[in-house]
Parts: structure tokens; sequence; C-alpha cells
């Protein structure tokens, strides 16, 4: 059984972002990128099933601008078997990746395909629901713990909910998304890297696989969050209500 | 075409046989503490595998330590007083014809001009760098008024290259300031040709030149001990192990390190660099030119986007006196760059005496002074972080050749003081020890050649000259500021004598009894801000489980002697909040570590009164993430 893990080159986590002064975006100039964190876990969930026998290859995918490659260099290091990287310089939005999974996914077949919940750059927890809708395939959320039996072809999966944690059961092939305690991402190493060189990573073009990239989102404008203001105490209740009441509009 | 690893799980018998003579001195070891310090500990799971039982030192043969012998070469080395040699069986090893650690500026050209030499002799050699930042450049802060005399010889067509060099100084001015005025002096600089950039992008463009030529660059590992062979010659470095959590226990994403082995390994560490400075005590480097003890200061910098209209691109002014005093060496640097962005930037020398100095609040002070508000007011700060850089010149330089490679840049300490500048002066050096190293490969001949060519170049002959500046400045700022005006006109770097530094660094500092605390003003959060804020912008980060890369010797020493004779320096001078003396349970201050903070300074390393604090290289790819400093 093969297993895709889709993979997203972001802003590095511990950097600090700021909105380009013509506030089309967030500055990614001369800025550190790295592997998405959560697509990390999905990597490392991949790659620990298939070390546990159950499946034959991991293949990582990623999508965008050249130095994508870079990402998946390191998620070959890592232990992915391949990579493929459909190449796209305009940004692409979910439902873009979405359909540009699909069709990857028609023409590798996997058994499974693991996503990163989110993107830590745009928080859109949409990409993994998406992809399962077009596959018509069942997915499950905000993994916590996977547990495959191979022979059954079924996914058991506990997924973080606010309430606290449920168990679903799903039939192969599925869709999964990984949450922060599912596992521990392991280094690469240097060995691995070097290895890493060597592994293939196909090349794709959005039009190459028949998929239309445009967009019905247009990003208007980026601004920074409006600047906490200083607190105020008051001196009597007569005067919270007054201020809730006339200032904060909330009573 | 890079040569291709051997990933042989392999045993050196021959380091096996010597470690079985196990000649472990157990009366004067200083690395060894009663209660198990995290120094041992470190040690410990370097070798984790060990057939010769649990202690500290189990797998260290350890030699007396007088005896000296001669080498192939000629020359006289005494014997090392501590040597590792790892019984670990399974860890991996890669080999390469040059190893390089460290990817700054002479880390890099050294990697650049080894591979142009083999390129023009048509011959296949390995390169390998390996940097201890997440990537090329991040680890990377300096002024910087670049001089491009090295680079021109390195790569002389960078203009076509697209290199980031494209901001030449416009202006050359040198102020005195006092507390609210700024008097501008003659100024002592001579920038015309030079260029206002950012090293940290010039170093990234370096490494993708580099690259091109086929160095291997491994960023994210870092370089924790050195290996030798039963001779006492370096033959690499091991990286260190990953996925140790803070209890010294293996997580389940450990990794053994990997051994990187060197025909020829070239330590370019940067400033204080924590392989060198080992290397250079354990073959007494500094005795065998002989040289003085190496001098530093710690330099603060942030870049400001500031406004359209209060930027001009090229501007370049260097102030002394306020906020520092008259005893008290050092000075600010501004520069205007590209894109809006300027350097500021509060160098303060570390011989300073007052315990209860505090560079990093000196430097909110200075942003306040009326001559440089104005520039500030409405801006915002991209980036911040802070270095200790080398002061000592000519006179500190240690003889830079060991067994099995070389010292080159700030490691072994090329920086011109009086110019302020070093990266020119790294780099030449980078490319003189790859010259040299070829001529291992290629001709037969020794490293010493490096030596040789260092002292027949430009580079010695400007640091010779240069050589007078600031030892001079013991005696004060008025005295010293005379003597280098004596120095640049009048004797014009002909001066028959040799001034000396005074005491290092770490003994200069005088108890806190003698000097009273000094109130700093709150930050306003509009120029000047308090640490974590600053921290924050300058996007440190570490694995926060893994053990505390810096260690202490004596983990009694800084409650009974740190905190009641200095007042805690360390709280002070760290630019990063690390050092915190915070009281416990009974009330009592203790120091509290805050490893994951660290910028990767080496200000404690230095300043430490004791020389107590020793800092070692945490899990690679973690520390600050500078892209424009």
């Amino acid at each position: 059984m093969k297993i895709m893990v889709a993979i997203k080159r972001v802003v590095d986590y511990a950097v600090k972002i700021r909105v380009k002064p013509d506030k089309t975006g967030v500055e990614t100039n001369n800025v550190k990128m790295s592997m998405n964190p959560f697509c990390e876990i999905a990597l490392e969930e991949a790659l620990k099933i298939r070390e546990a026998g159950l499946a034959s290859e991991v293949i990582a995918v990623s999508m965008g601008p050249p130095q994508c490659v870079d990402t998946l260099r390191t998620g070959l290091a890592m232990g992915a078997d391949r990579g493929i990287h459909v190449e796209a310089t305009t940004g692409l939005y979910p439902l873009n990746v979405a359909k540009i999974f699909k069709r990857l996914v028609e023409l590798e077949n996997p058994g499974l395909i693991f996503l990163g919940k989110q993107a830590i750059d745009d928080d859109c927890n949409q990409t993994g629901q998406m992809v399962a809708g077009l596959l018509r395939w069942p997915q499950a959320t905000f993994a916590s713990k996977v547990v495959l039996d191979k022979e059954k072809q079924v996914a058991t999966v506990e997924r973080e909910v606010d309430g606290g944690l449920e168990t679903l059961s799903l039939d192969l092939p599925a869709v999964i998304t990984t949450d922060l305690r599912l596992n521990q991402p392991r280094y690469a190493t240097l060995p691995n890297i070097m290895k890493a060189k060597s592994k293939v990573i196909k090349k794709y073009t959005p039009q190459e696989l028949n998929v239309d990239i445009r967009s019905d989102l247009e990003v208007v404008q980026v601004t920074e969050p409006p600047k906490r203001k200083a607190g105020v105490i008051v001196s009597s209740v007569d005067e919270l209500i007054e201020k809730l009441k006339n200032e904060a509009h909330v009573i | 075409m890079h040569r291709f690893l051997s990933i042989s799980l392999k045993s050196n018998s021959l380091r096996r046989h010597h470690s079985s003579l196990s000649l472990y001195t157990h009366l004067s070891n200083p690395l060894n503490s009663a209660n198990g310090s995290s120094y041992a500990h470190h040690h410990f799971y370097q070798n984790p595998t060990s057939q010769f039982g649990f202690h500290p030192f189990f797998s260290s043969g350890y030699s007396s330590l007088t005896g000296f012998y001669t080498n192939p070469t000629g020359f006289y080395f005494m014997k090392p007083p501590f040597r590792s040699f790892s019984s670990e069986t399974d860890r991996e090893s890669m080999e390469y014809d040059v190893l390089i650690v460290g990817a700054g500026p002479a880390g890099l050209s050294a990697g650049i001009r080894f591979k142009q030499l083999c390129r023009e002799n048509n011959v296949d050699l390995s390169v390998c760098v390996v940097e201890k930042g997440p990537e090329v450049g991040a680890h990377i802060l300096s002024g910087n008024v670049f001089e491009p005399r090295a680079l021109d010889e390195l790569l002389p067509h960078w203009k076509q290259e697209e290199a980031p060099i494209s901001v030449p100084v416009s202006s050359d001015k040198f102020c005195y300031l006092t507390k609210d005025r700024a008097v501008l002096l003659p100024s002592p600089f001579h920038n015309r040709g030079n260029y206002v950039i950012s090293l940290s992008q010039l170093v990234r463009w370096m490494g993708m030149k580099a690259e091109e030529l086929g160095v291997e660059i491994y960023p994210g590992f870092s370089a924790s001990e050195v290996l030798y062979d039963t001779n006492n010659k370096v033959i690499g470095i091991g990286t260190n192990d990953m996925g140790i959590a803070k209890d010294g226990s293996k997580k389940d994403t450990f990794q053994h390190g990997v051994e990187l082995r060197g025909r020829l390994t070239l330590l370019a560490e940067g400033c204080r660099g924590s392989l060198s400075e080992k290397i250079i005590k354990n073959y007494k480097l500094r005795e065998l030119r002989p040289a003085q003890h190496q001098t530093y200061a710690l330099g603060i910098k942030e870049v400001w986007e500031v406004d359209e209209s209060k930027h001009k691109p090229g501007v370049v002014l260097h102030t002394v006196g306020w906020p520092l005093d008259h005893k008290t060496y050092g000075g600010s640097f501004l520069y205007h760059m590209k894109d809006r962005q300027i350097a500021i930037g509060l160098v303060v020398a570390l011989n300073y005496h007052n315990p209860f100095l505090n560079p990093y609040e000196e430097f909110q002070k200075l942003k306040h002074h009326p001559a440089i508000k104005p520039l500030l007011e409405g801006g915002t700060v991209l980036q911040y972080g802070a270095r200790t850089l080398n002061e000592g010149g000519f006179q500190s330089i240690p003889y830079p050749v060991f067994p099995g490679g070389a010292i080159i840049g700030c490691s072994a300490g090329f920086l011109n003081v009086p110019k302020i500048k070093g990266t020119h002066t790294a780099m030449k050096s980078g490319m003189l020890a790859a010259e040299a190293a070829f001529g291992v490969f290629n001709e037969g001949l020794n490293m010493e050649t490096y030596w040789d060519t260092l002292q027949n170049s430009w580079v010695w002959e400007e640091l010779h000259k240069a050589r007078n500046y600031r030892p001079a400045f013991e005696y004060g700022l008025v005295p010293g500021m005379a003597i280098s005006a004596l120095e640049h006109y009048i004797l014009k770097g002909r001066s028959p004598f040799t001034l000396k530094h005074g005491k290092p660094d770490h003994e200069a500092t005088e108890v806190a009894l003698l000097h009273s605390p000094i109130q700093y003003p709150k930050p306003d959060g509009v120029l000047s801000f308090d640490v974590p804020t600053s921290l924050h912008r300058s996007n440190t980060n570490h694995e926060h489980d893994q053990p505390a890369h810096l260690r202490l010797r004596d983990p009694k020493i800084p409650e009974l002697v740190n905190l009641p004779d200095y007042a805690g320096p360390e709280s002070r001078y760290c630019p990063a909040r690390v050092y915190e003396y915070i009281p416990d349970e009974k009330s009592q201050l203790k120091l509290q570590i805050n490893a994951q903070n660290c910028l990767h300074c080496k200000a404690c390393d230095i300043k430490d009164p004791k020389q107590n604090i020793e800092w070692t290289v945490p899990e690679g790819g973690g520390g600050p993430g500078y892209s424009v400093m």
C-alpha cells in the first residue's frame, strides 16, 4: 500500500513575521522557511506505518514555487521514498490544492493520505477535508492516534475534539489529518540528508495535470491586528456598567 | 562530483586499543565534579555503549601534561592533556578531504577557494561545511561596512553575480557624544570604496556560490567534539547527539551524532569558537607564537525600518563617549542600508570594570540621545541580536596551525580594531588556508604554509599597522584617543613599540563593593525595549527539552562567588537574559539558566569572573535566526 503525505513550505514557526508595507501579505523575503509542523507530524506517522510493515512506500507531495524542493528534500531525508513537486508560481488556495491532489491520487493510487490538520501560515484547516470530499473517501481529522488493520483494511483513529476524544473507524482508502499529539517527528540525520540527494522528485505543473487553479478567492488586504489598548481601572460598579453599556456596547 | 560517504558502522580498532589503556588521572581533573555535574553528563551520552564500565570519562585516555614530541613536520607540540576517544561502535562516519566547521565568511571563503583550485587543476576533492545555525547566515551578525578587498580576489565578478552589495558608503562621520550633544570629530575612518551591507545576506549569497562549486553545506548540525587519532592529530569532528531530554535521557527521537572526518579540518567558528578554544588550549597555540590573550567586546545591534524621509542610504556614523564612561572602551555605529533599513548598535569592550554595567541597557539609553532619537522615531525594529567580537588584534593571534588542520577567521582573531572590520581579513585567512590545504593534497606541502602566506599577506601588514590603537585605551579614553591620533597622523603605523593588552577581560571586573548599582531608565516601548521583547525579534529558539548547553564547571560558584562578590554580572551582560538570580523556596537567590534564550554570543564564556561558565554547542538548528543582520 502506498501512502501519500502532503507537505507545505511555510514561514518557520520561530520567525517573527511582519506585514508587507503594501499590505498584500506577510513579508516572506529573507525569511526562514521550513516544513509546516503538522506536515512533519503527518510524514512521521506515515514513516512509522511503513516501518511497521503495513505500507510499501511513502510519497511526499508539495506544491508551490521552486524552493519547495528544499522542503521535499527534508522530507526525503526524514525517510520518504520519493517526492512529487507540483510547481505553481501563483498562490494556491485549499480548493486548488485539493483538486491537484485528487489528480495525483488518480495517478498514484495510494491507500492512505496524510495531511497536517492546518498550515501555520493561513490556518485554513480545509485541504484535508476537501481532498476527502472530492475523492469521496472517509476522513478523520485532528488525529491523535492512528491504528491500522491491514487485513480488514480499516483504520481506527482517535480524534481530538472539543468535548474530548472521539474514536472513528475508517475503511481504507481514507484521508487522515494530523494533530499535535500524534507523534514526535524525527530529526533528519546527516547521512540521511546525503542519501536523500539521490532520491527522485517528480515535477508536474497544474496544466500537465489538467487542473484549473484559478481561484474564487482573492486576498484584498492583510493588516496587523490592532494593538491592544491599555486597560482602564474603574472606580465603581456604576462606572463599570456605564462603560460596558456606552463604550463597549456589550449590554 | 562530491565524494560519497562511507556509512560504515566501523569501530576504529586503533582507538579501541588505546582506550583500553585508560590512564585516568583522578587527581587534578578539573572537569570531574562531586555531584556529577551536567558537564560529565554530556560526555556520558557521547559514549553510551562503552564496555569500560560506568564512569564519566571511561573512554578517555589521559596522558601527562608535560612531554614534548616532534611531529613529522619538525614542530614541537605538547601532548594535549585531554583526549577523547570515542568507543562508539554505532556512530556513523563520513569522510571528506576538507572539513570546515562554520559557514561564515571565513569558512565559505575557504570552501570556495579550495573548490576553485580543484577546478583549475582538474582535481576532484571533497569539501564539507558543517554549520550549527538552522540555515546559512542565521547566526551571522555584523555592523557591517564591508571592504570588498578579499571578495574582489575571491569572486571578482560579484557584482554581475548579484551579490547583495549595493549601497556604497556616501558619508563617513565620527562624533563624540555627551548626554545632550554630539560633537563632530575628524573621522579616523576611510570608508570610501566600501559598502554598507547585511553580512547575513552576503553570507547566504556566498553559501549559494559555494554550493554551485560543489561545496557540501549542512546547516542544522553542531560540531560538538574534536576527533583525534593516536598521534594527537585532529581527524575531524563529531556532531551533537540529537534528541536527548533535559534530564539526560534519550527521547524517542534520539539520533546519534555523526563523525565527520576530514584529511584536513578548518575551524571557522567565529569569535570564541567552542572547538577552537579547546584546540588552542590543547596544543598551546598561544604560547607557541607567542601571543597575548585575546580581548573581546560585545556588540548589540538592531535593524530598524525608518521613515523614507529620514533614510539616506550609505550614511555611516560612529560615536564614542556617552553613554559609556571614560574608563570603558566602546562606541556606537549607525549605518543606513537599503530598503529604508538602518543598522544601529553599541559595542562595549568586555574588559569593563564595573560589574553593574549592563551593555544592553546602555544600548537602550543610546537610542534616546537627541542626535539619534529623531531618526528612529516612527520606525519599527525588524531584528535584534548580539555577538562578541575580537579586539586583541595582532598581539593576540595564536599560532593558527595544528596537527590535522588550521584555524581561520575570527576564531583566530583577525579583526582590525581601528577600522572595526574583520570580514575582509577573515575571508582572506580562509582563502590562504584553502590554498595551503590544496598544496598539502596536490603537492605534498605542509599546512604551515598557511602561517607563512598569512605573514606575507596584506592581512598581516594591516593588522601590524593597527596593533597599538586598542591597547592605548588601557590608559583611558582621552590618552587612548591621543595615542591613536599619534599613531594615525604622525607615526602612520611605523611605531617602534608594540603596546600590550591589560588584564584578560574576566579578570578586569572589579568587586561590587567598589561600585554602586546603575539605575537604568525603564524602556518606553517605542525606542527602548525590555529584553524579552528584543529577544523575540531575534527569532531565537532552541528545542526546550535538551540539556542546558551552558555548563557550570563548578555549580556552587555562582552563589558562592559571582553573586556575593560581583553581584551576579552574568545577569547583566547577557543580552538574552539567560542568567537570572531567582529566590528559591527558602528565599535564597539561586542562579537560573534559561538556556533556550541563548543568542550564541559567547559573552558569558568570556566575561565570567572565575571562567566557570562554559559555552558548549546546543543541538543543531537552534539559536538566533538572523536574516538582515
